[in-house]
Parts: C-alpha cells; structure tokens; sequence
C-alpha cells in the first residue's frame, strides 16, 4: 500500500444562500495516494468542482460552508487550519489548475511576474535572479520559449495560457495538484498535448493529481483510478480497470458509457441518461438517482444505499446489495 | 540595424515604465496636454524667476488700472492697477498645489477604504459605506465652508476640509471598480497560490480597476481648482491680495462687460488645466492597459 496524501472523510457542503440551502456535497470519502492520478467525473453541477474548492478552503465567503467531515492532508485537517496556515500551503503543496486559461491569467501582469510570484510567495530564499532563472525553467518544462516571460496573457493562444497555468501550479512542485476540467476550454489536439504534457511533468515531480472532468476519454488516459460523481456523492470508485473493464457498474455509469459513441459496435443514436440531476436543494429520499434509474426498484425510493465494496470496486446501488455477504 | 531594431524591442519588453511611457507618446493629444500641463507646473514652481511677487503681483498701483494687454503688462492689469500675467503666475501655485495635494490626499483615503470595503463586503462594506454616505450627504461648499468657520481660514484647513468631502467620491468608485473584478477568475487563481489579501488587493485588483480611479482623480483636481475658486469668492478661501485663478476671476466679473479679459484669461487658465489633466489621465489610463498595446 503506497502512502496516503490526503483523506477526505464524510465530506459535506452546503451553500447557503438567503432562498435555499444546497446540497453541494453529501459525504464524499476519498483518498489519494502518493504519486496518484485520480479522477472524478460526473456531470455539471454534481459537485466536482465544490469538493476542489473545499480542499483548497476557497469556497465563497459566507455562502458555502463545510458542514460536516474532515479533509486530511499529511495529517493536517484542512477543513479546521486557520486562513494563514492555508495560505502557506497553497501553492506550496497543493495547487489549483483552473477550467478556463482564457480568465485565470491575470491581463495586466506578464507571465512571468505571475509565474514569479508563488516562488516569492512560498520559496523566500530565493533571490531575484535565481526566481527569474527558475522561471525560465519552469517555462522550458511546459514547453515554452523561456524569452516569452516578458510577453502579456493576451499575447498568447488558449493551450499556450493553459500551459502557464499550469506552470504556475507547478512552480513550486505540489504534492498534490487539483485540476479543474483542466482541458475543456481546450479544442482537441492541443487536449492530447496538454494531458500529455501534465502526465510527463506530474511523474518528474511525483506529484498527485485529482483530476476533475467529464470526459471518461481523458480519465481512460491519464488516471489510476476514477470516481464517479453524482449529486455530491461518489456513486463508483475503483481503478481505470474496475470502470472500463468490470461487468458490474453503477446504473449511472453504464448511462454515461453509453452516451459517448463507441466505434466498434453500430448504433444509430447515443442514448442520453433521461432526465436531469435532482435539484440539490430538494434531494429525493432514497437513492439520488432513483428517478432517471433505468433499473429502479422500490426499496431504491426510501432507503438510501450503502457503499458495497468487492476488491476496492465500491458502488453505491441497491442492486449490489447480495454482493456484500 | 537588425540588432538596433531587436534592441530596441527588447528594451521596450524589458522595462515595464519604458513601455508605458512609449505608449502614452503615441497618443498625441495626451501628449499635448502633458506639455500645457508641464508649463503650468513650471510656471507654479519657478514663478519667483519669472515675475516679482511683491512688485507686479501684489503692489496696488492706481495710475495704471485696467490697461488692456500690451507689451508691458501680457494679460493687461486689473482693477489695482496689478499684472495680471504675474497675477496668473502666481495663481497657479496655490490652484495647482491645492488642487493636486487635496485630490492626492482624498484618492490616498479614498483607495483604502473603497478598497476595504469592496473587497471583504459584508460589515465591514456596511461600516464604510454608510460613514461615506454620511459625509456624501454633506454638499462639498457647505462642509468646506462648515470646517474652515470654525477652524479658521488657513490653507492648512482648507485642504482638510476639500479632502474629506472628496474622499466618499472615490470610495464609492473604488469600491464599484473592485466589485467588478473581485469576481474574476484570475484573483481565485491567485487566492489559490496563496497570495494574501493585501498582496491581492493592491497587485492584482487595483491594477485592473485603475482606469475609472484616475479618470475620477484628474476630473477632481479641476473640481478642486473650481471649488476653492468659489470658496474664495464668498471669503473663505484665499485670502486678497494673495493672487488666485478663482479669486480673480470672482474680483473681475464686475468689470465683464468693459474689461473682459480680466475674467477671461484666468478662465483660460483653469480651462486648460482642467483640460489638459483630462487629456493626460485618458491617454494614462490607455497606456497602462498593456491590452491595447501598440
């Protein structure tokens, strides 16, 4: 067993807003090892990105709370640490890659400065020539031309901004990096050099990544092992294998493998999932997803279900409910 | 010549005050009012060397009342028989040092708590705002005039008096420059290097909000050059025989309709201070947009 960078226990977050209180994240538990990609993939609004947010202790002011659980992060619970504590650690260890490189570049400082600045934030030894040299550094790796520090946001494409976002997240070599949806402002071939590229870079600096997206293409990719979002809770967990390759899935995976379209067998339409996400301000008793659940039973309407774990292979579903004798 | 040429670019990347200064010269008309601007600034500074204070400027003398511009007087004399030209010299010491440092002190307190307020919202946005609104209640003279009876007419108290009522000005559009980018992706990025709030506040936020605060700042000098004007004009401001654009214009306007040059030229003064601090703070706000670059 490799060793364990962060635990997340029971996670809960609400967002409570004068009109209502929703539901973002319902006891999530997760853990990623040392050195490990993992993935999380779900729908908009299933509570990804919130549970990012909540690592980072970056949720809005006054409207999104953890409510519940515990974020352990080499033993520090993230979701008691005081706002210094935290500021010292992100960045430092753990870092954010956001969905859109179009905004997250400040427009009025060069890339450069904006590089150089979590090193002078995190890395105070270091003087202002060595920064600049690690800079450049920096830029090489991404492949960037290191003379292109002095250049502004807007003097760049899309996937060259992604590549400074994540040069900033990489600067100061994280133990773990979260990336949002880190390719889906991205078009398609520069996605591949992108993942490429983030795959390279994450096994030089042995870093660990949560990878957020909604892409099971990239997850196949990239990822050691997956977990399936639905309504603020992990519906399916395992590894790449578990997810692509097992008979046994969650009904809310099967819905998603087979709305993307497979090459090998002839289809004439993909089958979307029916139905939308249950509205988190008035979840359904029950399980989450009775109502769009091809494979609903009766009991599936009032009793929630429980983890049912084979082998590390967890899903959430009454119909496994046999598996765990 | 290909090396000059990729010298010349290197510098203009490398330093972030060349570069701006390189675009500000490319907009001729910012460049114009800088210059007018500079001249007034000169004429303020060096205005011992150019007339004699106590002889042209201050000294009555009765025989040469209302001679209209000529060789010897530029801009004519007044109703004292005094030069207008060492007048308006003289003038735009106090106008300028008045406006600038009010307008200086104001933006200072201004910046701080729009910032404040804008950035954390909640209380302590409430605090602020509403101390703000209170002093906005208060009409610019009124206060002005409200410090400067009971403190007494001095220019210390003067200032005080114009930059406190100035300051909710800038706070509220501080504040609403903030709001707008607050919100943006790049200052969650940079909250996720964990980049204090101070460090955000003043080098990532204020930067990109700079352009309304100086629109708001130049436009004030020339609101401060007009208000004293008219605090000097009811007895409150400058005090005669010191020389003072408002004030000159005030003392004159009973001669408008026989000798109207003497309202006229320090009218001209103010209007191109005015407009040429307009001019500048337009092309400033553009040059330090690295957006519109070239």
């Amino acid at each position: 067993m490799s060793e364990k960078l962060i635990e997340i226990k029971n996670l809960k977050v609400i967002y409570d807003t004068d009109e209502e209180k929703v539901q973002a994240v319902n006891g999530i538990n997760l853990t990623v090892n040392k050195g490990e990609t993992l993935g999380l993939v779900g729908e908009t609004g299933a509570g990804k990105t919130t549970l990012a947010l909540s690592i980072m202790g970056l949720l809005p002011d006054k409207i999104g709370f953890i409510k519940e659980g515990e974020i352990l992060f080499n033993g520090i619970d993230l979701t008691k640490a005081k706002e210094g504590d935290l500021r010292l650690i992100r960045g430092e260890h753990i870092s954010m890659i956001f969905q859109d490189p179009m905004t997250s570049l400040n427009p009025i400082l060069t890339v450069g400065e904006q590089i150089s600045e979590v090193l002078e934030l995190h890395r105070k030894e270091l003087n202002k020539e060595q920064i600049d040299k690690r800079v450049e550094e920096i830029l090489k790796l991404v492949g960037l031309a290191p003379e292109r520090k002095d250049d502004f946001p807007h003097e760049f494409s899309g996937g060259m901004k992604q590549r400074v976002v994540i040069a900033i997240a990489l600067a100061c070599e994280p133990d773990l990096l979260l990336a949002d949806e880190p390719t889906t402002a991205l078009d398609v071939t520069i996605q591949a050099q992108v993942l490429e590229m983030m795959k390279t870079l994450k096994s030089t600096f042995n870093t660990s990544m949560i990878l957020i997206t909604h892409d099971l293409g990239v997850v196949a990719q990239t990822c050691d092992r997956v977990g399936i979002v639905y309504a603020g809770e992990i519906v399916e967990f395992g590894t790449v294998e578990d997810i692509f390759e097992s008979k046994y899935h969650h009904p809310y995976t099967v819905g998603l493998f087979g709305s993307i379209p497979d090459l090998t067998t002839k289809t004439k339409r993909l089958k979307p999932i029916e139905g939308l996400m249950p509205d988190p301000t008035d979840l359904p008793e029950g399980c989450n997803f009775y109502p769009r659940c091809s494979k609903c039973m009766e009991k599936c309407k009032t009793i929630a279900p429980k983890d049912i774990v084979r082998n590390g292979h967890l899903i959430k579903c009454h119909l496994f409910d046999d598996r765990n004798a | 010549m290909i090396t000059e040429k990729k010298n010349k670019k290197m510098i203009k990347k490398k330093n972030r005050f060349l570069s701006i200064v390189f675009r500000f010269k490319k907009n001729k008309l910012a460049l114009f009012g800088l210059i007018i601007f500079a001249i007034m600034v000169f004429m303020a500074i060096f205005a011992d060397f150019i007339v004699d204070y106590e002889i042209d400027a201050i000294k009555q003398n009765m025989q040469n009342r209302f001679n209209p511009p000529s060789k010897e007087h530029f801009f004519g004399t007044d109703n004292f028989g005094r030069d207008v030209f060492a007048r308006i010299v003289f003038g735009a010491r106090i106008s300028l040092f008045v406006g600038i440092i009010t307008v200086g002190i104001s933006l200072f307190f201004g910046v701080l708590i729009g910032a404040t307020a804008g950035y954390f919202g909640g209380k302590v946005d409430n605090f602020w705002m509403r101390i703000m609104d209170v002093f906005l209640a208060i009409p610019q003279m009124l206060m002005a005039i409200a410090v400067v009876a009971a403190l007494g007419t001095d220019m210390f108290n003067l200032l005080i008096a114009l930059s406190v009522s100035q300051i909710p000005r800038f706070a509220r559009i501080v504040r609403s420059s903030i709001l707008t980018v607050k919100g943006q992706d790049y200052i969650e990025a940079a909250r996720a290097c964990g980049t204090s709030n101070s460090r955000i506040i003043s080098k990532h936020i204020l930067p990109n909000a700079i352009g309304p605060i100086i629109v708001q700042a130049t436009l004030n000098v020339a609101i401060t050059i007009l208000v004293i004007s008219a605090l000097s004009f009811v007895g409150l401001g400058v005090q005669p025989p010191t020389p003072e654009w408002g004030s000159m214009m005030a003392d004159s306007k009973s001669q408008l309709r026989y000798h109207p040059y003497l309202v006229i030229i320090p009218g001209i003064f103010v209007g191109l201070t005015v407009m040429s601090l307009n001019v500048i703070g337009d092309g400033l706000r553009d040059a330090l947009d690295p957006r519109l670059k070239n």
